[in-house]
């Protein structure tokens, strides 16, 4: 699948956008597996209190299933207006 | 309904113009514009303004749409503008037309709310001391229970 990282996480995690192949089932599934590979992933999703996660352009949340998701971003929270 | 997400200037004018023009049946319109501020100490250089394009045309379709639902409107305009931005320069505008005020006027505030919190926008000032992630308030996710 796609993941998409924007704003702090774009800069922490240092790349817009990679394929990832996983059998992650969940979000969080996801998060701990990108969190294990290195510190600027661990240190971007080290407080998901202060992320939003979107899956295929929608918003979700952690708890939520990955199955059939082809794209997921994850960004903090919004602030446009 | 238009939705439009763009780099370059909108002209405010000529959009609250041409919004609902020769719709005779609306006699309210609400324009709203949102503008950069600058900084209290005015040593604002820079509003950078990211999003995600594709979610974000989706996430203000989606505002707006149920917008349509809630209120009886006869038309919604969404223009929001990313990139470099000076202070002063215009970010965004909402217009709204009905047949009365109330729906023109309360539709506009729905839109903003949600807008600021729900589509895929992330602000960043920049000063000649550095950058900064511009932080979401409480406030503003506060303002959708009220809806």
């Amino acid at each position: 699948m796609d993941v998409l990282y924007f704003a702090w996480v774009r800069e922490r995690i240092g790349l817009p956008k990679e394929r990832v192949e996983t059998e992650a089932a969940t979000v969080s599934d996801l998060v701990a597996e990108l969190s294990a590979r290195e510190d600027r992933y661990a240190a971007a999703f080290a407080d998901l209190s202060a992320l939003r996660v979107a899956l295929d352009q929608e918003l979700s949340d952690f708890d939520a299933s990955l199955a059939g998701v082809r794209e997921v971003a994850f960004f903090p929270p919004m602030t446009g207006g | 309904m238009r939705i439009a997400v763009q780099e370059e200037e909108f002209d405010l004018g000529a959009e609250a113009n041409a919004f609902a023009a020769g719709d005779d049946a609306n006699g309210a319109i609400v324009t709203f514009t949102g503008v950069v501020r600058d900084l209290a100490s005015g040593d604002l250089d820079v509003m950078e303004i990211e999003h995600y394009p594709g979610m974000t045309e989706r996430a203000l379709t989606k505002i707006a749409e149920e917008a349509r639902q809630r209120w009886s409107l006869g038309d919604v305009l969404v223009i929001h503008r990313h990139g470099r931005l000076a202070p002063g320069d215009r970010i965004m505008m909402v217009a709204t037309a009905a047949p009365h005020r109330k729906d023109a006027f309360e539709a506009a505030e729905y839109l903003m709310d949600y807008l600021k919190s729900r589509a895929p926008f992330w602000k960043k000032e920049i000063t000649s001391g550095g950058a900064e992630w511009v932080a979401a308030k409480d406030e503003d996710e506060d303002a959708l229970t009220r809806w």
